[in-house]
């Protein structure tokens, strides 16, 4: 996998010969979040070549899915993106939905919303705060995690998890919400908007951060459309795609919100992108607690897919059956395939699945985007300096898990 | 040597070791601290001592005993391909130098023990009267030592990167060597403006002056600025630290460093943040020199507009006093610019390399020539 490149220049004939320095960057670097190999050949402080190596947090997921139930999937989708889980948990309940044919009472939906769009918000403060972090600011990261903390919070109200919730269920969530939740998003939105504009005002009028951010890692809008780049990176480039908006899903066409788009498509407008975006998740959060019914159904009803009541179960003898149909067996979707895809943190996260009819998956894929994005990255960084592999690789937003599967 | 002499110069080699190795450990507490504070953490208080059953914390105040103590019982490792002798002298040299340009900083006037409590005048003082300067050496070339000696640091740093046998190691060393260099000249260059203006090089002339007209940072505002900045990136922190940037190159020169040699490097940081502060206030902000203050005591009369106002406003105080004064004011100045550095340290992000050749080479120097071209026609222009 690693090449060996000899150049010849005229030039440098006059001069002494050199070679270009080899340098093993990862996988388990201290600045490699996540663990990545890159083996550079350096020209002084130059990258004439790297070789990205993703692979080293291969844990297969995919195959391992194939063994439990449907409903047995969620840890493992917990763990593909796990700076923002909720949205892959929404995400594969989508998928599964999508393949048995039902859709989730309104409740659920907003319900989903609102948990899903804060989780981006968390994974957004990541990765600008990461990415501010990896140029020497290490102030505007604290206080990113601080409002992801705030946030974290929340979450572990409603699903009683910090970062691996496992809370979506197929046909509805795990519980319904709390009486609290409207009120703790809307108290904690004004706090974090006050935090984005302390933090921006720390980094966006600083002449450091502008120099080391603009015109840094470009990305190509032909070459990122070629490669089937999402998410903010692609919308960095300036293409005007979020499955949010193009594809609605999950009462998406119901809010009012705007698709931020870069134009570079240099880490500086990544790092603008995902600000805009979670301005606009706060925006789509104010509409979805305004909107979403104070009571209803929050599961679909229907015992071959979600569990009854424990009081049923209990006292009933249909109950107690559906109950035990359901952890023994799994519940059985029809035999078919389907493919299903929503915005995630970081890009278009989709899932191919397919059912035989039986209780366990026959196959579950994911389509992760920071793979496609990764894929990219070399273009990213050929010319540019070693100070700047980090922060360009850090704008990518790779989460291991998700990319290595 | 008569014994005055070796007696007052051990006493003020132990008061300027003194300062240097109390305000390490504070300034390393005072960095986490100060740096909690800015990012609403708690920051270090953990550490503790118990006794007779209670824990004793002094705000985080032990942490960095802890960490001594840690760094000391640390293994040495060495990398086995290391240049072994180079190894082990790298942080001797990057911490001796830091250390010795304390030499030749005044942190008060000259004072006389016989006269210890007279309301000081120079008419007491006679040619049997013996006075030592407070400033443990007063050398001929004053500052130029400071270059001289502070310019070694960059070898230590260096030599760490060449002889770790290391590829992150080299990159740091190369980095070091490469903007300690330029940012050398910078320094110096920065500086002519103020010897021009000062007329000397001695360090207690330079204070002596700005007591008589102004403090340096009025008399010379784009010194002042160049010098800061150039001060900064000698002592290698943000954002000038690229040659130990953490998140590309690990740990930069001292990558394959551990236990108190790491502890070396670690301190010689922060033992360069005291003795670049101690330069700048000496330069730029009067030294020890408070205002209304003079040998004899307090003196708030002022002239303005033609006129003398607070005429009567003296406060006489004895020679110990004023002394005394002075060496606070210094300390209280050393203080302030310390914590204006941390301040910085936690603020900014960093530089590419490129960046800060640069800033060097593009900026700094050319402003530092343009200052001695300005500097040379005023002087001119009051001269005629």
């Amino acid at each position: 996998m690693e090449r060996i490149e000899e150049e010849l220049e005229d030039e440098s004939a006059l001069e002494l010969p050199t070679e270009p320095m080899r340098l093993n960057m990862g996988p388990s670097h201290p600045a490699m979040h996540g663990t990545i190999r890159m083996v550079l050949d350096l020209d002084g402080e130059i990258i004439k070549d790297v070789d990205i190596q993703p692979g080293y947090l291969h844990r297969g997921f995919e195959k391992s899915c194939e063994r439990g139930t449907w409903a047995q999937v969620y840890p493992y989708a917990d763990r593909l993106n796990y700076v923002s889980p909720m949205l892959n948990n929404v995400g594969f309940s989508l998928a599964v939905e999508k393949l048995i044919g039902i859709t989730v009472p309104e409740r659920c939906a907003y319900y989903r919303v609102i948990l899903g769009e804060l989780a981006r918000i968390a994974d957004h403060l990541t990765c600008n705060g990461a990415g501010a972090m990896e140029l020497g600011a290490f102030t505007p990261f604290l206080w990113f995690l601080k409002v992801r903390d705030w946030i974290w919070d929340i979450l572990e109200r409603e699903t009683g998890a910090r970062m691996t919730h496992s809370f979506g269920r197929i046909g509805g969530m795990a519980k319904p919400p709390t009486e609290t939740l409207k009120q703790d998003v809307l108290d904690i939105l004004p706090q974090v908007e006050k935090v984005l504009l302390e933090a921006e005002g720390m980094l966006l009028r600083n002449r450091i951060f502008i120099d080391r951010t603009q015109g840094i890692g470009i990305l190509k809008k032909d070459l990122a459309i070629e490669m089937g780049v999402t998410g903010a990176m692609l919308r960095s480039t300036g293409v005007d795609y979020d499955v949010r908006k193009a594809h609605p899903y999950s009462l998406y066409e119901r809010f009012d919100f705007e698709v931020p788009i870069g134009h570079d498509g240099d880490n500086y407008d990544r790092f603008l992108v995902r600000t805009e975006e979670m301005r606009q998740s706060m925006r789509i959060l104010e509409q979805a607690v305004a909107q979403m019914p104070d009571d209803g159904p929050i599961n679909v009803e229907d015992v071959r897919i979600m569990m009854p009541p424990k009081d049923q179960v209990y006292n009933t003898i249909e109950g107690t059956i559906a109950h035990f149909k359901l952890v023994m067996e799994g519940l059985k979707p029809p035999v078919g395939e389907v493919y299903s895809y929503t915005e995630a943190g970081n890009g278009d996260m989709g899932f191919y699945i397919v059912s035989d009819g039986s209780g366990t998956p026959y196959r579950v894929r994911c389509r992760p985007p920071c793979f496609i994005n990764l894929a990219i990255c070399r273009d990213m960084l050929l010319d540019e300096m070693i100070a700047d592999i980090v922060p360009t690789f850090g704008s990518v937003n790779m989460i291991g898990g998700e990319c290595d599967r | 040597m008569d014994s005055f002499l070796l007696l007052s110069t051990a006493a003020k080699i132990g008061f300027a070791l003194a300062i240097i190795f109390s305000f390490a450990p504070v300034l390393i507490w005072a960095e986490r601290r100060q740096s909690a504070m800015m990012q609403d953490r708690v920051g270090p208080v953990r550490a503790n001592i118990k006794l007779f059953g209670i824990n004793i914390t002094l705000f985080g105040l032990l942490h960095p005993l802890a960490d001594a103590l840690k760094l000391i019982f640390k293994e040495d490792f060495v990398p086995p391909k290391a240049d072994k002798f180079l190894h082990a002298l790298a942080p001797i040299i990057s911490l001796v130098p830091a250390i010795s340009v304390f030499a030749v900083i005044p942190f008060g006037d000259v004072f006389y023990p016989e006269l210890w409590n007279q309301h000081f005048s120079m008419d007491l003082v006679g040619p049997a009267t013996r006075g030592t300067p407070l400033q443990i050496a007063s050398l001929n070339v004053g500052i130029l030592f400071i270059f001289g000696i502070a310019g070694t640091g960059v070898v230590g740093a260096a030599i760490a990167g060449y002889s770790s046998n290391n590829k992150y190691s080299l990159l740091g060393g190369i980095r070091a060597a490469g903007q300690m260099v330029s940012y050398e000249v910078t320094l110096g260059m920065s500086l002519v403006g103020c010897f021009m203006v000062y007329d000397s090089l001695l360090l207690e002339d330079m204070v002596h002056w700005q007591m008589a007209h102004m403090w340096g940072v009025m008399a010379q505002p784009i010194a002042f600025f160049v010098f800061f900045t150039a001060a900064i990136a000698e002592t290698k922190r943000i954002p000038f630290d690229v040659p130990e940037g953490e998140s590309e190159i690990v740990g930069g020169y001292f990558t394959e460093y551990s236990g108190m040699k790491f502890g070396m490097f670690f301190m010689g940081e922060f033992v360069e943040v005291v003795t670049s502060s101690a330069i700048l206030i000496t330069l730029f902000f009067g030294g020890y020199h408070m205002p209304f203050l003079n040998a004899g005591g307090w003196d708030f009369s002022f002239q303005a507009f033609g006129h003398v106002y607070l005429e009567n406003a003296q406060i006489a105080l004895q020679h110990w006093g004023v002394t005394l004064i002075e060496v606070v004011t210094w300390v209280l100045k050393l203080s302030l610019m310390i914590w204006f550095q941390l301040m910085i340290r936690w603020s900014l992000p960093r530089f590419r390399y490129d960046q800060i050749m640069a800033l060097c080479w593009k900026v700094l120097l050319p402003l530092s020539l343009l200052n001695i071209l300005i500097t040379g026609l005023v002087i001119i222009w009051n001269n005629s």
